[in-house]
């Protein structure tokens, strides 16, 4: 595909840096990300906006990168698990992961920590309810979710969002 | 010495930081230089004789790197029991999906057209697509008879129970094949090096399972095969042993291209071509007093195993020695059977037979009493094994197990009497039903038989030259918590800080073969063997005069520094050694099955729609006793998981089959339950302990597998009044037994 199409420069910011790739126009986000930006903490788990392991920001909203091409991105700001990684404002959020057992195989934990981020940016004191709805694009096969809910409750609590 | 109490506490997961930055590196992370991707050319059809391969046009073929079966430098097999399951098929295929020719090339996204742009001619053979297929023999597809492996158990008189029974309760119950569905797809990247041979790093729960493997197929002494454990996510049985054959076709492509290979399954793939659950059927004939007692009975146990056999025997006898459940039988009869289909071969699933035997068992117990005349939670009270008693294996049960009350605590957890008069009155009105379902079930943890004996699993403890410690084995962490946990035994043994201790990744040139991380065992059988090399640890010191009997941490490290400066490596081993007082029988299947079993009784309430026909559950409550709990937090994600999983089991997960092949290999179509789907899974735990595992640890990964399918599916029953035998349960086969039901002729 990258060597029969012709490849064009995007511009994106990316976990707040600006970050120009040669890239073909429909090549997904998430191999750009992983690829050509060496990101690897997002993850493919379904290739086809399912499973949620590969969901990033985009402008504030949660999308699954497997199903944006990277034109569909260029211009926009992404924040992937490595820029939550070193923002602290998302502190407690990492804690209370490891706390309360949020992560076991670890391979939804990028999506789904960036699911709560979006969640929780919304909706800063989200009921339980909330909380389910809005990690159910996310599927999780160890946990059983009920650590991971707590988990995003308690940051909640903590005063994540602000 | 001061204990830092570590056991029973939620020490936090060893490499949890790296999960929750983004900085694991799982093997689709990894790229070596020069590194070619790989892909896997495979069968269409269930069976036949391959007559021509054809490369088709519009692809450069000689920028692909091809290999078929003639390239294989030792034995076209994956070794592993029968070790009849080729790693390319040469001339025949046996099932859909099975592995032909392999392709690489620099660009992966070059593959899917050139794997596409193969075709392949047959000579077709017959299929054979179900159990029942396979019993009538028209076609043999695997031996003399299509069987694997047949188990018989044998307790008491069977044939003298019947003209004193006062019941005769017979019943056939099906499960069907489930995905494992961890959300990494299977992968492996594969380097050969003519002096170092060849080395692998992949996702995968068993390092020595590979390695063995990769000996045969290249005929390589054990020096020159490598197998690394990168982070892996999630298997539950599923990177049991289907890793092997990815790192064998990785490692021939290696081998032949003279640069690394990866290879990474997309979902299609994945859920198509590996391992899924053995499907299932169990017929019960049930010999039964007219005040509810089991007599005797007699079990008949059959397992798809696929086209290979694989690890079917193992699966067979666990699921055989499970299927009295926890009832005191005084007579019994139980056949085991693992057929051969033109399936993909079927294999590792958490449970591993056992869930498939528990859901017929924890079925039939609720049609006993319905025959019998009293209540699901009556006929189990009087059918309970007691301590003492014999299984059916003939093993006394030593736990001082009280099952009435462990069952009495989930009949209140669950608010079970108040909340079945409520709805016996409710379901009178509108078209919501709702029920209560129970199961009560146990799990044997580690391997069966002398299945650890076999095994001889080796473990070490190392002391650092920063006087921290090491531990050393080739059990994987696959989100269970083997890091974790290991690393709190190590450092409850020797009194040093959680932190102090750290474990190796797995790689077969650095650990012993503490054996595969499976059946339950790794906090019992491995952990128990970490406690023992850490003691030798200390011992050491201790023994040279570097370290007095009674230390502090700060001590011990210091001694532990000396030593290291002093002469080199300081490692610990420690091998397993068999319990003397633990007799099995491999012939006649009778003794001590496990070394010991955990207890559960799950309680699940249920509410099913008459207008959607759809099944929600509301409320599970899952009490068991697994020994010590070494981590509450990991062991309640580890039965929140498994229960998860076992709903899925019972009202979702559904493969559909067309010509043998899986049709609905997506996430799309294999429907897993979201965090909207579950209900509030509420874990209590009992702790009596356990003399053969660590710190009284007892196996509790795969025993969460076993309740919720039959607990969900009696609630079912309970709400309708209409008997399930078979899941998945979907609304559609709710509407067809609901809408028959509802027939004049059948009331």
């Amino acid at each position: 595909m990258s060597d029969s199409v012709s490849q064009c420069e995007f511009s994106l910011r990316v976990n707040g840096v600006q970050t120009f790739v040669r890239a073909c126009s429909m090549e997904r986000l998430l191999d750009v990300l992983r690829e050509k930006l060496g990101l690897t903490g997002t993850k493919e788990g379904c290739g086809e906006g399912e499973c949620g392991a590969c969901a990033v920001l985009m402008d504030g909203e949660l999308v699954d990168s497997c199903l944006v091409p990277v034109v569909q991105a260029a211009g926009s700001s992404i924040v992937t698990i490595e820029g939550l990684a070193v923002d602290s404002r998302f502190r407690a959020l990492r804690e209370t992961f490891l706390e309360y057992g949020g992560a076991q195989c670890g391979i939804c934990t990028p999506g789904m920590m960036l699911a709560a981020v979006n969640l929780l940016d919304k909706k800063p004191a989200p009921t339980m309810d909330d909380i389910r709805e809005g990690l159910s694009g996310n599927l999780c096969r160890c946990t059983g979710y009920a650590q991971i809910l707590e988990a995003v409750a308690e940051a909640a609590r903590r005063g994540a969002a602000r | 010495m001061k204990s830092p109490a570590t056991i029973g506490l939620s020490a936090q997961r060893k490499e949890g930081l790296g999960k929750v930055t983004g900085q694991a590196r799982y093997v689709d992370d990894i790229t070596l230089p020069d590194m070619l991707h790989g892909a896997t050319v495979r069968s269409r059809i269930p069976r036949g004789k391959i007559k021509k391969i054809i490369f088709g046009r519009g692809i450069p073929w000689d920028e692909y790197v091809i290999v078929s079966a003639k390239d294989i430098p030792g034995k076209n097999y994956i070794a592993l029991i029968e070790n009849d399951q080729p790693c390319l098929a040469d001339g025949v295929v046996n099932h859909p999906e099975e592995a032909i020719l392999l392709l690489a090339h620099p660009d992966r996204h070059a593959l899917p057209k050139a794997v596409a742009a193969v075709s392949i001619e047959y000579d077709r053979l017959p299929p054979v697509f179900t159990i029942e297929e396979s019993e009538r023999q028209s076609e043999i597809i695997w031996g003399t008879d299509n069987v694997f492996k047949r188990f018989l158990v044998q307790k008491g008189d069977v044939d003298a129970v019947w003209e004193k029974a006062d019941h005769v309760v017979e019943g056939e119950y099906f499960t069907g094949a489930q995905e494992q569905l961890y959300i990494e797809t299977n992968g492996m990247i594969a380097a050969f090096d003519a002096k170092k041979g060849v080395t692998v790093w992949g996702s995968l729960q068993c390092p020595f399972y590979v390695h063995k493997a990769l000996m045969a197929l290249f005929n390589l002494p054990e020096d020159k095969i490598r197998v690394v454990q990168t982070e892996t996510g999630g298997g539950f049985g599923g990177k049991e042993e289907y890793p092997s054959m990815i790192a064998a076709h990785a490692a021939l492509l290696a081998m032949k291209s003279g640069q690394p290979v990866k290879i990474i399954y997309d979902r299609l793939e994945d859920m198509a071509a590996t391992t899924k659950r053995h499907p299932s059927r169990t017929r019960h004939r049930t010999a039964v007093s007219k005040d509810g007692k089991i007599l005797g009975g007699e079990i008949d146990f059959t397992i798809d195993g696929g086209a290979y056999e694989t690890l079917s025997p193992v699966v067979l006898s666990r699921g055989t020695i499970h299927a009295g459940g926890p009832y005191y039988w005084p007579s019994v009869r139980i056949r085991g059977k693992a057929v051969a289909t033109t399936a993909p071969p079927h294999g590792a699933f958490r449970g591993f037979g056992a869930p498939q035997s528990l859901f017929a068992m924890e079925r039939h117990m609720d049609r006993i009493a319905q025959v019998v005349g009293v209540t699901p939670v009556e006929i189990r009270r009087r059918n309970f094994l007691k301590q003492g008693q014999t299984t059916t294996t003939e093993q006394i049960v030593r736990d001082p197990i009280d099952l009435e009350k462990l069952f009495g605590r989930a009949l209140e957890l669950a608010d079970y009497d108040a909340k079945k008069k409520r709805f016996a009155y409710e379901n009178e009105r509108g078209p919501k039903k709702k029920g209560m379902g129970l199961a009560a079930f146990l799990h044997g943890a580690g391997f069966t038989g002398s299945g650890e004996r076999y095994l001889s699993s080796v473990v070490g403890v190392e002391g650092r030259a920063d006087g921290g410690v090491r531990v050393v084995v080739s059990s994987t962490e696959i989100g269970q918590g083997t890091n974790t946990v290991l690393c709190q035994i190590a450092a409850e043994t020797l009194c040093l800080p959680y932190e102090d201790v750290e474990i190796a990744q797995p790689d077969t040139m650095d650990v012993p073969n503490s054996g595969p991380t499976v059946a339950s065992r790794t906090a019992m059988v491995v952990g128990k063997l970490v406690e023992s090399a850490a003691r030798g640890l200390e011992q050491t010191l201790v023994g040279c005069g570097m370290l007095a009997e009674r230390h502090t941490a700060e001590e011990f490290r210091a001694a532990c520094r000396n030593y290291v400066a002093a002469r080199g490596t300081f490692r610990s081993l420690a091998r397993y050694e068999p319990p003397s007082d633990v007799f099995w029988d491999d012939e006649h299947y009778r003794g001590e099955a496990y070394a010991t079993f955990a207890w559960a009784v799950y309680v699940a309430e249920v509410t099913v729609d008459l207008t959607t026909y759809g099944v929600t559950v509301d409320d599970f409550v899952a009490l068991q006793e697994v020994g010590k709990v070494l981590n509450p937090v990991l062991a309640r994600g580890q039965i929140t998981g498994g229960v998860a999983q076992g709903i899925g089991f019972a009202l979702y997960e559904r493969v559909e089959w067309r010509d043998g092949r899986m049709q609905n290999s997506q996430m799309t179509n294999y429907i897993m339950p979201t965090s909207a789907d579950l209900p509030p899974i509420r874990v209590f735990f009992e702790e009596l302990g356990n003399a053969h595992g660590a710190y009284g640890a007892k196996g509790i990964g795969e025993l969460p597998m076993d309740g919720p399918a039959p607990a969900v599916v009696n609630a079912i029953e309970d709400a309708l009044g209409v008997a399930f035998d078979s899941i998945p349960l979907l609304p559609e086969n709710i509407f067809d037994a609901v809408t028959v039901d509802a027939q004049p002729q059948s009331r």
